[in-house]
């Protein structure tokens, strides 16, 4: 758990990214220190999503590096995964589990355990208490979103987040939620990595931006 | 890891349990086409007592392959195993619970149903255990060997047969071995040797698939 503001926690070196025969970005890097915030933002397939891939490890760069506390995050493997909390573009929901059996499977899995109280602190958080109990087959999108974010009240220990697109299809009072919930666990000493459509400003101390360009044929 | 492992078993048997629909069909279709032969080929006894181990062990071999599909699938459309990949568990190690769940789910019910089964061949009583036995050392191996071939054909387009053209090749000796305990039992001399392999077959597979499969979801979801 890093209250190591200022010493550098994810890195990344000289990123090439080619997808099909499209080039995405190039010799991109980045420095992110404990209590930073990073958002990314460009038009769509400008390789938004690409780049929160590489830095968690699901993608490998076409060329380039990402290092974690200095070390190449592909060394690390799961010490570096179970810092991480990484909420993508898909919910990683079950229609036929409630949200609260979800939230239980996500921790789980990131080998976090949670206990059955906060698992219902963290849907309240997100306003999702009267649903707690439903198959999430009948709740909108939203409100599946929301289940999949309810994570991020569950993950304070975790020094790294990266949360692809959190916003989307949130209303007013969730997003208000979310961008509370960032700024507090940046304010902790994590880094956070998003990526956005929505012109929205979350407080924090120190916030950089990268806006990725509209790629070229490689 | 062990609280990992037995959420992801958990979590596969609730799924299964919450959409029965799809454990019955795997089971309705090993038993139909089961029944299929008594009534194609005719009521000869001694002809059907031969083919029963064959004709169990074949539809079996199918029925799992029909299961195969979706052992990732699912995961793979709601970015569940983004998060597996992620997770502070060893890849492989959730691949094996994934397994394991999916043959709970879509093997053993077919293990428990072969005697059955085998009574419509005039199969002889005595010989029923080994049959079982067999299905219950070789489905798991099926299963293994077929978390290879779904793992690598996930996402793709007429994934269903390019699965099957991998994977049936690979299941030809458990095929061979499986079929061979209970017809060597039959003819007298007893399949233990046959059971024995097919047990070295599961340790061995057990042991490596989940690994090959594990590499093979990296590559499918990159």
């Amino acid at each position: 758990m890093g209250k190591k503001a200022g010493t550098p926690s994810l890195e990344a070196l000289d990123l090439h990214c080619v997808r099909g025969e499209r080039k995405l970005f190039g010799a991109l890097n980045f420095t992110l220190r404990g209590g930073g915030l990073l958002r990314i933002g460009g038009a769509n397939g400008s390789g938004k999503t690409s780049l929160l891939r590489i830095a968690c490890g699901l993608l490998e760069p076409t060329r380039g590096e990402v290092r974690w506390r200095g070390e190449d995050i592909r060394r690390l493997q799961e010490e570096f995964r179970r810092q991480l909390v990484y909420i993508g573009h898909a919910d990683a929901i079950k229609e036929d589990l409630t949200p609260a059996e979800n939230l239980q499977v996500a921790c789980t899995l990131a080998g976090n355990r949670a206990q059955r109280a906060q698992v219902g602190e963290a849907l309240r958080r997100l306003g999702l208490a009267a649903c707690e109990h439903l198959p999430t087959r009948v709740l909108s999108r939203g409100q599946r979103r929301r289940v999949a974010l309810a994570r991020l009240a569950l993950s304070e220990h975790a020094p790294l987040w990266v949360l692809d697109e959190p916003f989307t299809a949130l209303d007013a009072a969730a997003m208000d939620c979310v961008r509370g919930m960032v700024a507090e666990q940046v304010s902790r000493g994590a880094a956070v990595i998003y990526t956005t459509h929505h012109e929205t400003d979350i407080a924090a101390g120190t916030a950089q931006r990268i806006e990725l360009g509209s790629g070229t044929a490689a | 890891m062990t609280a990992a492992l037995r959420c992801v078993i958990v979590r596969d048997l609730l799924l299964a349990a919450r959409r029965s629909s799809d454990v019955l069909t795997v089971l309705l279709f090993f038993v139909i086409v089961v029944s299929l032969f008594p009534l194609g080929v005719g009521p000869d006894p001694a002809l059907l007592r031969t083919i029963a181990p064959g004709v169990i062990w074949v539809a079996a071999l199918l029925a799992s392959m029909l299961a195969l599909q979706r052992m990732f699938a699912s995961d793979h459309a709601d970015g569940t195993l983004e998060q597996m990949l992620l997770g502070a568990t060893p890849l492989g190690m959730t691949v094996a619970a994934k397994v394991l769940a999916h043959w709970l789910i879509s093997g053993l019910p077919l293990v428990l149903i072969s005697p059955v089964l085998a009574l419509q061949f005039d199969f002889p009583q005595e010989l029923l255990g080994v049959l079982a036995l067999s299905l219950a050392l070789g489905t798991p191996v099926l299963s293994l060997i077929g978390a290879i071939g779904a793992a690598l054909t996930l996402g793709l387009r007429g994934a269903g047969a390019l699965l099957s053209l991998l994977v049936l090749p690979l299941y030809v000796p458990v095929l061979i071995i499986g079929a061979g305990a209970a017809e060597a039992a039959a003819s007298g001399m007893g399949g233990h040797a046959q059971l024995l392999l097919l047990g070295a077959l599961l340790i061995f597979a057990g042991a490596f698939a989940p690994w090959a499969a594990a590499v093979a979801l990296r590559i499918s979801v990159e």
